[in-house]
């Protein structure tokens, strides 16, 4: 342990605290910027100065506390530093918050209040920076507002392991670019999203599809139609002040419905469909010496990750599109036929914690027969700021239910949002298909959870099934290498592009705390607990689907509306 | 009176680099026999005693320095010279690279012992190719004479040189930037600690050395700490080589003891100023140094004198300025300087760079306000207490001191004051 002395307090912490966090013992928040809880200290925001003993200033977050240290926090020479550091970002920083996607949950606004900077005290406010990127459909680079922290390019390389950031060129010219200054559809980027996540200020946002759900719901030609990602109802509170894992599935129906959206739809629903198909999928494989293990095609990012980084495993993904996608294929279709309304006519969105979503929807091979499957995307962010901008009381507004005839959802598809979800789902239904007797115990507690990678092993007929689950596309990879070696023997593998699974997506809510993804995931858990129907082939509503129009599950019909093919991602 | 020495730049004029048995007859290589021969603990002494503080600019003692990297214990260890010398009005290095390439060398490998290192790398700067081939040159032949390579003189040192170039940025003078550069990345600074004594190149403990320091340590070793701490004062021991530029009228490198005043660097090496005209300001240790007025020259060029008046000796860098030359478009062209050069990485050189540029241009044109003087004052001050590393903490040295001594030149340029 060691001793130091913080603002005339005698403070006790490890060997090896920064001053930083030897500082929150006593209460004290230095403020920071560049500096982030799960990421490498980096130190060049400057921000974080505190005085030593010998009227120096060093950086708090990346000094370690030594005995008998004497610092001092909030000297005048500091505050005034610090003032003048945050000054200089401000002189270059497009000081737009009205219009920012930001504005009120802003790392740098928050800062400027602590620091009561009125104006900017440099006179002009001409800001140097690179050309706005925003060619491609999901995610906006706005480096008016970058403020150089390095958080982007750190969880692109470190956690995602998709790399295509970096600290480019010399002094004023200095930015986090792709490399050979590309824009970011022609690199590598797989859409996820984590960018955005630890981005501080507005410089990074999704791109918003808002205006044209808008111009479609005020279209009265069109018949408008949305569907709610699993783990949407148990995050999207947050912006509205309440706590993590709180399930506003009732209060997001009708705030939708008020929105003017003619039908609201649960993508758990298609998420069971996805289980049937892929359930049967894997049963083939097995049966048949087909490719395994078969590894989950539900995540975009990963999708994206594995046709750039893995097209030599192309073969191991399962067929089957995703939930988003399954209900836009049967909302294009079977839809369309039951009300007697002409596919061109129908527009669907879905709301999804996914960035990389946008570009699932816009893939050509997703459609039915010529039409999209679906429309539009919202982020989990976007429907936030889509309820407010109408004036809604999400808090207090009553609940509705999802409607007939895609509303009813098992539990297995509920959590489809958390990491092992899928696992999971699968796991209830395969396991019944093949044994053909009930699931005693319907939860698989090995496959839940934040850790790396999971792995569970389930008999089966007296057969040992191995499965893994896997997050986040650092801990793909691990997988993926194990698979090229030859050492893999799962079966069945689920691995989704975001750490935690979606409810840790690049399109939900900013976490607040490290707990908050355990709560949406817990939340995910308990929805699936209260439900009637646990499995997804228990659902009354697939069961009637494919009685009255798909047929047999992975059969023709199946494959031309539910199914899809990969391609290696050519730069 | 001309009182600069030949004891650093003895060799100077005495022979081309094909020539290395001109060098060993005049004694070349005796530094590092006598290294060899009587130990690191003799080396450590000698060096102590004869006063040698790191001739880069951070003036560190070399033999406190040396010491203490014995202690750093790792498989492998390297030690550097950097040959990078970016900073503006500095060119004493290309002097001793170019005329006595092989006492360089000699001082490195008398480094590499010391510190226990198999290996060492000269980084030179880009800007310097004409002189790569010519160090190479030496390294061969110093290795085909028995004085580089394995078990050197037969005392069982193995010791080779390697040279690597930059690529033109003044930020890879800075140590750990520099190994960056090596390292095949982009020359970025940093963070400290661990210093690169500890980590260094490829993570393994690196010791740094300035040309001039490893030209000294040579020499200190071939003539006795005692005979060289016979030149300069009581507190700066020894010689200083300098490059004096400027207004004056023979500009040059020149080896000269501690303890002559600047009057008499200037007047009597440097010949006064051309045309005779007046002196306005002097800048010492290069564009990161202070600028000095000319009540000052009477002060005697050592470390003491200078720092006890808010001066430095820095890298050895003279420059003078006569009385035609304006205050104000030097420093634009300072901040366009350090504008350039800046990595970009922190923000208060960064952005303290950008706005510097634009607030001294408008002093240039007559533009500026009160506001924006102030603006300035604020910026480098943030500038040089909150920066990453030395160049953005040295950026707004000539700024600062100009605002000390020149502040009515400066008010000059500011519009409303015109009116008065």
């Amino acid at each position: 342990m060691v001793n130091l002395i913080i603002d005339n307090k005698e403070v006790q912490v490890p060997k090896g605290t920064t001053i930083i966090e030897a500082a929150k013992k006593i209460h004290i928040k230095i403020p920071s910027l560049c500096h982030h809880p799960d990421q490498t200290v980096k130190g060049n925001c400057r921000i974080c100065l505190v005085e030593n003993e010998w009227g120096k200033l060093v950086a708090s977050c990346s000094t370690k506390v030594s005995e008998g240290m004497k610092i001092k926090t909030n000297t005048k020479f500091v505050r005034d530093t610090q003032k003048g550091v945050l000054e200089l970002i401000l002189a270059n920083h497009n000081q737009d918050c009205l219009k920012c996607d930001r504005n009120g949950n802003c790392e740098l606004q928050n800062l400027c209040e602590r620091f009561n900077i009125s104006n900017n005290s440099l006179d002009e406010n001409i800001v140097e920076a690179h050309e706005i990127d925003d060619f491609n459909c999901s995610i906006v680079r706005d480096y008016s507002k970058c403020i150089k922290c390095g958080r982007c390019a750190d969880v692109c390389r470190e956690v995602q392991n998709v790399d295509v950031l970096a600290a480019t060129n010399r002094g004023a010219e200095y930015e986090f670019i792709p490399r050979f200054d590309r824009k970011l559809h022609e690199t590598e980027c797989v859409f996820c999203g984590q960018c955005i996540k630890v981005c501080p200020v507005g410089a990074i946002y999704e791109k918003s599809s808002i205006d044209q759900v808008l111009t479609a719901i005020d279209d009265e030609a069109l018949h408008v139609i949305v569907q709610i990602a699993p783990a949407v109802r148990v995050s999207v509170g947050e912006l509205f002040n309440l706590e993590p894992g709180s399930i506003t599935e009732g209060q997001i129906v009708s705030s939708l419905k008020r929105i003017g959206f003619e039908r609201v739809f649960d993508t758990n629903f298609s998420a069971d469909l996805t289980i049937i198909e892929e359930g049967y999928e894997l049963i083939g494989r097995i049966t048949n010496g087909g490719k395994l293990p078969m590894i989950t095609s539900c995540s975009p990012g990963w999708i994206n990750y594995v046709e750039g980084h893995g097209e030599d495993l192309l073969g191991h993904l399962s067929t089957c599109k995703s939930p988003q996608q399954m209900f836009g294929a049967i909302s294009k279709t079977y839809y369309a036929e039951k009300l007697g309304i002409h596919p061109s006519k129908i527009f669907t969105v879905s709301i999804m914690p996914c960035t990389a979503k946008k570009f699932e929807a816009n893939r050509k091979e997703m459609n039915s027969y010529g039409f999209p499957d679906v429309d539009a995307v919202l982020t989990t962010r976007e429907l936030g700021r889509l309820i407010k901008s109408q004036g809604i009381d999400f808090a207090n507004v009553e609940e509705e239910s999802f409607d007939a005839p895609f509303g009813i959802a098992s539990g297995a598809g509920a959590i489809f949002g958390a990491s092992g979800g899928v696992m999971e789902a699968a796991l209830r239904s395969v396991y019944e298909i093949l044994t053909k007797e009930e699931l005693e115990k319907l939860e698989f507690k090995e496959v839940r959870g934040m850790q790396g990678i999971k792995e569970a092993t389930v008999n089966i007929n007296g057969n040992d099934v191995k499965v893994a689950v896997a997050h986040g596309l650092g801990n793909a990879k691990i997988i993926m290498e194990e698979i090229r070696a030859g050492k893999s023997d799962y079966t069945f593998v689920e691995i989704m592009g975001c750490i935690g699974g979606c409810i840790g997506g690049g399109g939900q809510p900013i976490e607040k705390t490290k707990e908050t993804k355990q709560k949406r995931m817990d939340a995910l858990y308990s929805i699936d607990s209260n439900k009637e129907h646990r499995s997804s082939h228990k659902n009354p509503t697939i069961i009637k689907l494919y009685e009255e129009f798909l047929g047999e599950p992975n059969g023709h019909k199946a494959h031309v509306l539910l199914h899809t093919t990969y391609k290696a991602r050519k730069l | 009176m001309n009182r600069t020495q030949r004891v650093i730049t003895e060799n100077f004029n005495t022979y081309k680099v094909e020539e290395i048995d001109k060098y060993i007859q005049n004694g070349g290589f005796q530094g590092l026999k006598n290294a060899l021969e009587k130990g690191k603990d003799f080396i450590i002494d000698e060096l102590n005693t004869s006063g040698l503080r790191g001739r880069g600019g951070a003036a560190y003692p070399t033999g406190k320095k040396w010491n203490g990297g014995r202690k750093n214990h790792a498989d492998v260890k390297y030690v550097l010279c950097n040959a990078d010398e970016g900073e503006p009005a500095t060119f004493k290095d290309r002097e001793l690279l170019a005329r006595d390439p092989y006492k360089v060398l000699e001082g490195l490998a008398i480094s590499g012992y010391t510190f226990g290192a198999k290996e060492g790398f000269i980084y030179i700067r880009e800007e310097y190719e004409f002189l790569h081939s010519k160090i190479r040159k030496a390294i061969k032949l110093a290795e085909e004479n028995g004085y580089l390579g394995k078990n050197i003189l037969g005392t069982g040192f193995d010791f080779t040189i390697k040279v690597f170039s930059g690529a033109g940025a003044y930020v890879c003078g800075e140590g750990s930037a520099l190994i960056e550069s090596m390292e095949g990345k982009a020359g970025r600074p940093r963070m400290k600690p661990p210093r690169i004594g500890v980590v260094g190149y490829m993570g393994k403990p690196t010791q740094s050395n300035n040309v001039e320091t490893l030209a000294i340590v040579a020499t200190v070793l071939k003539m006795g700490a005692s005979n060289y701490a016979k030149y300069g004062t009581e507190k700066s021991i020894g010689t200083k080589m300098i490059s004096l530029c400027g207004n004056v009228k023979k500009p040059g490198t020149y080896e000269i003891p501690f303890g002559m005043s600047l009057r008499e660097i200037i007047y009597d090496i440097g010949g006064g100023i051309v045309g005779d005209k007046d002196i306005k300001f002097l800048q010492l240790g290069g564009v990161s140094g202070p600028l000095m007025p000319k009540q000052y020259i009477d002060t005697r060029y050592t470390y003491e004198d200078l720092e006890g008046k808010g001066f430095g000796i820095g890298s050895g860098a003279i420059l003078v300025a006569d009385e035609t030359k304006s205050v104000i478009k030097f420093l634009e062209s300072v901040s366009y300087f350090f504008f350039h050069e800046s990595c970009g990485k922190c923000t208060p050189c960064r952005e303290g760079k950008r706005q510097m540029k634009k607030l001294l241009n408008k002093m240039s044109q007559g533009t500026a306000t009160t506001k924006d003087l102030k603006n300035i004052e604020k910026i480098s001050r943030i500038m040089t207490d909150a920066s990453f590393c030395g160049l953005g903490q040295t950026a707004a040295t000539a700024m600062l001191t100009a605002i000390k001594y020149f502040s009515p030149e400066l008010c000059s340029s500011i519009d409303e004051m015109k009116a008065l």
